[in-house]
């Protein structure tokens, strides 16, 4: 089959070309994207938290004030530890998909007077990296005697341990063991490197800049208990420690919003983030319709206006493979014209949502996939008309139009 | 003749109902699509105070202090910058506002204690932002001043402790302290919550919260200070010592907000120097010991400067308006194919005297009608995707509702965007020869 001839038919309705095209390169743009942010979420939706998600409960506590905290903190963890099927119990400042409590501007340089960086300062108590199931990649966990009494929303203390990946963003190249972060007038030193410590509230362009820092449960930190469960036993212990909660400290106020199995906490976060993945499927969906009915509309009006020309192919000898073949050709072609346009525009579009997002530019990657799509797409709209086209029978030629 | 026309173009788009049925669903999709996202953009950038937003400002100055620097302010005041400037009452109405999270008593015994936003704030609040009360009113300024243990509630809570009657004179315990009663607001829902923007341009766009229920609790600053010291939510602290969250008014913490009413140019001109001065005069006696970096943001460019629409909003805009346009390249296609497929009809109505104007204008019609209908069709669209969008888990997902000027908006839209389409295809039939045409009849 030749192509020469198809574009020499296709100057005849250099207008109509044009139109589908720029439908096709405009669907083309919003296809890539759409599709980028749809993975995005998705990949974000599952995130890996680097703790036992589905080994862990959380208890929030509201409104605990310091006079208070000092008891609480121990006495708490001592009952929610005696609840049946509770391996252990940590108290901590926040949990992966509860509020965030330690966010704070840091510096790694010493010598530089202006915070440029800020991440999440997790406070855990001894019991905090057994529960979570962290895992340790290198250095060492923190020793028995840098455990510190929070002062403020940090605890008095040297030490702290860093997410392997947020490290390497921090210090490329180089070992962060003994490396300092300067946050208000104290200064740590990296002693250990976790796997991954997921932050509170995970997004698509910041989900591990977090530290661990050694602090005693009691005055500043009584507020928020993770326990480690027996499996599948989540949500039995949850009631338990609520009813326990209830019965024996009528004072304190469970922060229902950032309480219960951390599988709970975890789908709830994410509710938005799916909901939003659905929608732009949608879009998808729409687009990709819009874009056939285009398509078939405007082959089905050719096939009509070249049904006379049809016949005379036919009947001078073309098969009715020939003339399916040429319409279908012919939408590969315009297809293939709107995609090259529709690469350039792609990454226009790309340029607004990294304003948008600050997510990184659209990967090229997505090129090829939106391209094989829509190809697809024109072929499957194509060959209803394209049929129709080849049935036409050579005695067409024959007659009058 | 539009009458004609119009007769003309409902004959033709029964005889090709295939074509129309296509281009009436794209319209349909479109305008669906973009008139949801519209709406829900509409609500959700649109001013909180039209009456009053170009009067209200949000004096800002730098009163960290330490070996760090910063670019811009932050988003709120310490303690005392923002008292001295507002004891000065040099705009016509000013309060100071600071966020905490106080806990409730219920007095009916065996309802559990329950934690509420409360707002900490001056009397000036209610007046300045027209927030409007159902019973009572604020408290004086002479009870202000004197720590008096007075708070207004939000009807919400009202609804909560007291079913919904009169609570004016009725006691709350709050953090332990026995508060009256002075005023229950009426159902109010500022959107965004404006007063209270803070931090929310390091969100990364995830802003939805911001459009929620405003404020439960509105305590007197200084009872505020008196009861719920320490749990007032700082902005941030800055590195001169550990911050004691008990001595909130010398802490070196930023938590406090200023918001003034200017109602002329002259005033606001008067205000900046103020506070260029005030700025300077704790400079010279050195307590502010950074360089000046003093601002002065009206409602409106606050509310932008802290980005407070959500990204995912404007992204389903735009989406949605590139949608729209994809929707209109293959109205322009379709149409296209329909007129010229009609080369013959015009090239007789042209010999039979009709003019390239008339052609024109018949065919703009057929355009217009299809963008009609096609509107039509988007209404429903519409009101299906407002449903939608009601059921995600959004805080403003409440407010989002279908109201007059959307569906004006999206008829006149749909209208305009299908005479747009209609214009190539209708001047590309009004060039049909009228001899060519018979002749191949």
């Amino acid at each position: 089959m030749q192509i020469a001839p198809i574009l020499a038919a296709l100057k005849k309705h250099r207008m109509a070309t044009f139109l589908i095209a720029m439908e096709i390169a405009l669907a083309c743009a919003v296809l890539c994207n759409a599709l980028y942010l749809v993975v995005e979420r998705v990949r974000l939706s599952h995130v890996e938290t680097g703790v036992d998600d589905d080994r862990l409960v959380a208890i929030s506590l509201a409104g605990v004030d310091d006079a208070q905290a000092v008891d609480l903190g121990p006495r708490l963890r001592q009952k929610l530890s005696s609840i049946p099927n509770v391996e252990s119990v940590a108290v901590a400042n926040a949990t992966p998909f509860g509020p965030q409590a330690g966010e704070a501007g840091f510096r790694i340089d010493p010598n530089d007077p202006v915070y440029r960086i800020q991440a999440h300062f997790y406070l855990g108590d001894a019991g905090f990296a057994k529960t979570l199931g962290l895992r340790l990649v290198s250095g060492r966990w923190f020793t028995a005697d840098e455990y510190a009494p929070v002062d403020g929303f940090l605890p008095k203390a040297s030490s702290l341990l860093v997410d392997a990946d947020y490290a390497s963003k921090l210090w490329p190249g180089q070992n962060p063991l003994g490396k300092p972060v300067l946050v208000t007038n104290l200064t740590f030193r990296v002693v250990g490197v976790v796997a991954r410590m997921v932050r509170p509230n995970p997004s698509p362009f910041a989900a591990t800049n977090s530290f661990i820092t050694p602090a005693l449960a009691g005055k500043g930190m009584a507020s928020v208990y993770l326990l480690r469960v027996a499996p599948e036993k989540a949500q039995d212990v949850f009631a338990r420690a609520t009813a326990m909660i209830t019965r024996d400290e009528p004072s304190v106020i469970l922060d229902a919003t950032a309480s219960g199995p951390l599988t709970q906490l975890r789908d709830a976060y994410f509710a938005n983030t799916r909901s939003m993945a659905i929608m732009m499927v949608g879009v998808i969906a729409a687009l990709l319709l819009v874009s056939a009915l285009g398509i078939v509309g405007l082959a089905s009006f050719w096939v009509q206006q070249r049904r006379q020309q049809i016949g005379i192919r036919r009947a001078i000898g073309a098969t009715r493979r020939d003339i399916l073949h040429y319409f279908q050709i012919e939408n590969f072609l315009i297809v293939g014209g709107g995609i090259v346009v529709g690469m350039v525009l792609a990454y226009v579009l790309s340029a607004v949502l990294m304003k948008l997002y600050e997510l990184p530019l659209l990967p090229a990657y997505y090129l090829p996939y939106g391209a094989l799509i829509l190809w697809l797409l024109g072929q499957l709209a194509v060959l209803g008309p394209a049929r129709r086209a080849a049935a036409v029978p050579p005695v067409v030629a024959t007659r009058n139009a | 003749m539009l009458g004609y026309y119009f007769f003309l173009a409902l004959r033709s788009l029964r005889r090709t109902r295939m074509l129309t049925a296509l281009m009436v669903l794209a319209i349909a999709v479109g305008i669906g699509a973009s008139m949801t996202t519209l709406s829900v953009m509409f609500l959700l950038s649109g001013d909180p105070l039209p009456a009053k937003s170009g009067k209200l400002f949000f004096p800002q100055l730098d009163p960290s202090t330490g070996a760090t620097l910063r670019h811009t302010p932050m988003d709120l005041l310490d303690y005392t910058s923002a008292h001295d400037l507002w004891q000065a009452h040099r705009a016509s109405r000013q309060a100071m506002l600071a966020n905490a999270a106080t806990r409730v008593q219920p007095t009916v015994s065996g309802q559990a204690p329950f934690i509420v936003q409360t707002l900490a704030t001056t009397s000036d609040f209610f007046p300045m932002f027209n927030v409007p009360f159902r019973y009572g009113g604020a408290w004086s300024a002479q009870d202000e001043q004197r720590a008096a243990r007075e708070v207004v509630i939000s009807s919400t809570l009202n609804q909560r402790l007291f079913g919904g009657a009169n609570s004016v004179g009725r006691d709350v315990v709050i953090n332990g302290a026995q508060l009256r009663v002075v005023g229950v607001l009426d159902d109010w829902r500022p959107r965004p919550r404006f007063y209270m923007v803070v931090g929310a341009r390091f969100s990364g766009g995830d802003t939805a919260d911001l459009y929620g229920p405003p404020h439960d609790v509105y305590l007197p600053m200084p009872t505020g200070i008196d009861i719920a010291q320490a749990d007032m939510q700082p902005f941030t602290c800055w590195s001169d010592g550990m911050v004691d969250p008990h001595h909130m008014t010398t802490a070196a913490c930023a938590w406090v907000g200023l918001w003034v009413e200017l109602p002329d140019v002259a005033a606001r001109d008067a205000y900046r120097r103020f506070l260029e001065d005030y700025d300077d005069q704790q400079r010279s006696i050195g307590r502010l010991t950074h360089p000046k970096l003093t601002r002065m943001m009206s409602l409106h460019e606050w509310l932008d400067f802290q980005q407070v629409v959500p990204a995912d909003v404007k992204l389903q805009t735009w989406l949605a308006f590139a949608f729209l346009l994809i929707c209109l390249f293959n109205t322009v296609g379709l149409l296209l194919a329909k007129f010229i497929g009609r080369s013959n009809e015009i090239g007789v109505r042209r010999a039979l005297g009709a003019s390239r104007k008339a052609i024109f204008g018949q065919c703009l019609v057929e355009a217009g009608l299809i963008g009609l209908i096609g509107g039509l069709f988007g209404l429903f669209m519409t009101v299906a995707g407002i449903y939608a969008i009601r059921q995600q888990p959004v805080a403003y997902a409440d407010l989002v509702a279908v109201d007059m000027p959307v569906f004006v908006l999206a008829l006149a839209l749909s209208l305009g965007a299908s005479l747009l389409a209609g214009v190539f295809p209708a001047f590309r039939a009004s060039r049909v020869a009228p001899a060519l045409q018979l002749k191949v009849q």
